[in-house]
């Protein structure tokens, strides 16, 4: 029979519900999953020349952030580090009272179009934001054709 | 009005301060993620605000409340098309309760890389204090 309201794992339900709306307002889920939960996220845009990929990613130390470009995939990873003071038995220690940051290790990993020139890949960071600029092959750019 | 909008001049990367007419109260915005550690003179304050420079940031300590409102500030190349966004609003704002022993007129504040660091001191007669107990 149906047995009592609470029987199965409510989280677990939860869970289960958010996974079936975010099917159902994307309609092309791929198979790296959503990531919208990640760090740091992504706004994915192009132009006729490139693809652009912006990563708000606060707080990072450059030289520790790494960017593939491998197969048409684009890998971004590195560390952040926390501000957090380490776990402590004295009671002098500094409270921790909001921890609401990322902290550790992360890797964000991304389709590119077939048609980039992973060669030519730039990447600069400003004001916690890293900026990847991807271009296309020239021959996948638009191109006037001239009627003679 | 009470206002002690005051900071901490002597840093060279303080916040510059902004009138409060030029922020859009209703306007929609994000709430940047902090954390908040208490130690026995003062509460530090990180928030991620990534796009956000010293000249969109602005910071209001008044009486009890403190506001943290931000503009993302993104050049974007001309002709961009977004495919995939997971950042869709380019404002960030939060506010918090100071409790009284906080000292508002000495908030010290510090960006980089997107990442804001308030120091709150507490007031001298907030701090610690052993009593010694006087044999009588």
């Amino acid at each position: 029979m149906y047995g009592s309201l609470f029987s199965r794992d409510l989280f677990a339900e939860l869970d289960r519900l958010q996974r079936e709306m975010q099917q159902a307002f994307d309609l092309s889920p791929t198979i790296r999953g959503f990531g919208r939960s990640g760090f740091p996220a992504l706004n994915v845009g192009g132009t006729p020349q490139t693809v652009e990929v912006y990563a708000f990613a606060p707080g990072l130390d450059p030289a520790t952030l790494e960017i593939n470009v491998d197969r048409g995939v684009l890998t971004i990873s590195g560390e952040r580090k926390s501000p957090l003071p380490e776990e402590g038995t004295d009671g002098k220690q500094p409270v921790v009272h909001i921890n609401e940051r990322f902290a550790g290790q992360f890797t964000r990993v991304l389709t590119l179009p077939d048609e980039v020139d992973p060669d030519g890949v730039k990447a600069q960071y400003r004001d916690g934001i890293v900026q990847i600029t991807v271009p296309r092959h020239a021959s996948a750019q638009p191109r006037r054709i001239t009627v003679s | 009005m009470n206002d002690v909008r005051k900071q901490d001049g002597a840093s060279s990367t303080a916040v510059a301060e902004k009138e409060p007419s030029d922020m859009r109260r209703d306007a929609p915005a994000m709430m940047p993620p902090v954390d908040v550690i208490e130690d026995a003179d003062s509460l530090t304050l990180y928030a991620d605000l990534p796009g956000v420079t010293k000249e969109t940031l602005s910071l209001h300590a008044d009486s009890g409340t403190l506001s943290i409102e931000a503009e993302v500030g993104l050049s974007l190349p001309e002709g961009l098309q977004s495919s995939h966004t997971e950042v869709s609003v380019g404002r960030f704002r939060r506010s918090f309760t100071l409790s009284k022993e906080l000292d508002a007129e000495k908030v010290s504040a510090e960006l980089s890389n997107g990442v804001l660091k308030l120091r709150i001191p507490k007031a001298e007669h907030a701090k610690p204090r052993r009593i010694t107990v006087n044999a009588a």
